[in-house]
């Protein structure tokens, strides 16, 4: 079945109307604006399934189409996934390729998406470590993207957090820089006054273009962030599934949002006080 | 004939009249039965959204009661698995614990139990800063430790570290570390060359934030204290591959299940992106 066949099959039937009702229930509480997603499991899901690695990964894209859809459907306004991590180079160089060639065909389904459904689509992290072709695609499909506001869909690929961080202090000095008239001479020892402060190094992180996230939710039954929005999910309910995420379906994301919504109160409280 | 078409003219305005009237009645109780409809049906949905959320509640109920009963079993030392703890594979703890719950008796006898598992370094982190403030009156009435020193190596020590910390020493030590950084770079004087290029390494930036005191151990595995799962701004440059385990409100806090915490950190397998 072509993804494109599977979207509009997403879209209408019988399932699509129950859901619709389901999460007309949902909104009756607060709904989180961003939910976070590291997609974690599909070598698992693969293994489970006697398959090979790829139609995991394949799997996990699929999904991670369908939690698209749903978060669309629900009100969710912004969605960001973590597809790709620097630390991820280290794994088999031929597994690496055939991930970079998912990635260019997903470039191509967003590319279809967003034009169906208005959705902006960025990517987040270190594009300069992708290949030409993938870099020229992303940064096009991003250009084309730009003027949407309804749905934003980032894709954290080539990221880390810390890498996130550094990025951000480069830019953030190199901004500093054009305004070093008068500073030259100011480093008196250990006192000096603070020239770039918290709201310079966030302006310029990759996650920039979001909120912090209200929900990061990881699949495969892992309780770490593995150098994912850290920086960014202060007040961010983490919520650990054990299910692996090609597996990831309406009733999770429907469990996770009652969970947040339980303890909506006492994360709102915590975020006006930040 | 014409006393005929009298009548039937009679009949015609009659009938006519009386539509009128049964359209006009229906129109307002079809008006009356939308809204009453709407409002039946708005508070099917409010009662749905209800019962879904006293099922959760539900489910939690039994999730603790079983978890409670485990605990129990574990601190008897009657579950096998849990007797032998390798506790040597934790080298660095920390505990996140909500501000307002911050009982010291409740933190002294945390780490009472601490101590008797044989954990060796310990950093307690809440939010406003509280045990900060506090940490003179713990380390007074808790003899096992003592406080921890930026320089201090990872080594078995006879007594507990503790390090306190707070909000205040994420983000905007970060910011710190990024002035300090910000004075290399002036320092280097040419920025032309830099354009594109990175500037910095992570272990420049560690060097930095331990420069203004912010680059304490990254701890292996973190403990939240509180009634949501949530870091609550713990410094993010160490807690990118922490173990984030989600303990319940101090004030309830259970031996047993501190012990099966510890226990399921020692099994984890880390990939670190491989």
């Amino acid at each position: 079945m072509l993804r494109e066949d599977i979207i509009i099959h997403i879209f209408s039937g019988w399932r699509s109307f129950l859901r619709k009702c389901l999460f007309r229930v949902l909104r009756v509480g607060p709904i989180p604006s961003h939910i976070a997603v590291i997609m974690d499991g599909n070598r698992r899901y693969a293994k489970k399934k006697k398959i090979d690695d790829m139609t995991g990964y394949d799997a996990g894209a699929l999904a991670l189409l369908h939690l698209i859809i749903y978060c669309m459907e629900l009100g969710v306004k912004y969605v960001t996934a973590y597809a790709f991590s620097i630390d991820n180079f280290r794994r088999n160089p031929e597994e690496v390729q055939k991930i970079m060639d998912l990635t260019m065909e997903s470039v191509m389904l967003l590319t279809w998406i967003s034009k169906l459904r208005s959705v902006r689509v960025h990517f987040a992290g270190n594009l300069q470590l992708l290949s030409a072709d993938i870099q020229d695609a992303a940064k096009r499909l991003m250009e084309s993207t730009a003027g949407y506001k309804n749905f934003v869909l980032t894709i954290c690929i080539c990221y880390t957090c810390s890498d996130e961080i550094l990025h951000a202090v480069e830019e953030s000095c190199k901004e500093k820089w054009d305004d070093r008239i008068g500073i030259m001479g100011y480093d008196k020892g250990n006192d000096y006054e603070r020239l770039i402060k918290v709201v310079d190094i966030e302006k310029h992180m990759y996650m920039a273009i979001a909120p912090d996230p209200d929900i990061l939710i990881r699949t495969g039954g892992e309780y770490r962030l593995s150098n994912f929005l850290v920086w960014q999910s202060s007040c961010c309910h983490l919520s650990s599934l054990g299910t692996v995420w090609p597996e990831f379906g309406v009733f999770h994301l429907v469990w996770v949002v009652l969970d947040f919504q339980q303890n909506y109160r006492y994360l709102a409280k915590k975020k006006l006080q930040l | 004939m014409k006393s005929q078409k009298w009548s039937s003219s009679k009949m015609e305005s009659e009938r006519r009249v009386l539509s009128f009237f049964i359209f006009k009645w229906a129109s307002c109780y079809d008006i009356l039965l939308l809204m009453g409809g709407d409002m039946i049906v708005n508070i099917l949905i409010r009662l749905t959204w209800h019962l879904l959320h006293v099922t959760i509640h539900l489910c939690y109920f039994a999730i603790n009661i079983a978890n409670a009963l485990e605990s129990h079993l574990i601190s008897k030392g009657l579950l096998r698995r849990y007797k032998s703890l390798h506790i040597s594979k934790l080298q660095y703890l920390a505990i996140v614990i909500e501000s307002e719950d911050c009982r010291t008796s409740n933190v002294i006898e945390l780490l009472q139990w601490l101590a008797d598992l044989g954990v060796k370094h310990v950093c307690l982190y809440d939010k406003e800063g509280i045990l900060k403030k506090s940490k003179d009156f713990i380390l007074e009435k808790f003899d096992g430790a003592t406080l921890f020193q930026e320089n201090d190596v990872l080594l078995d020590q006879p007594l507990m570290t503790l390090e306190f910390a707070s909000f205040s020493d994420g983000k905007e030590v970060v910011a710190k570390a990024a002035n300090v950084l910000f004075m290399k770079y002036l320092k280097s004087g040419s920025t032309s060359s830099y354009q594109g290029e990175q500037i910095f390494t992570e272990s420049q930036m560690g060097e930095a934030l331990k420069t203004v005191g912010g680059n304490g151990p990254e701890p292996d595995l973190l403990l939240v204290y509180g009634p949501a799962r949530c870091h609550l701004g713990f410094p993010a440059w160490r807690i990118r591959y922490t173990e984030i385990q989600h303990m319940g409100p101090l004030k309830s806090m259970k031996y047993g299940s501190l012990i099966k915490a510890i226990y399921k950190f020692t099994m984890v397998q880390q990939n670190y992106g491989k």
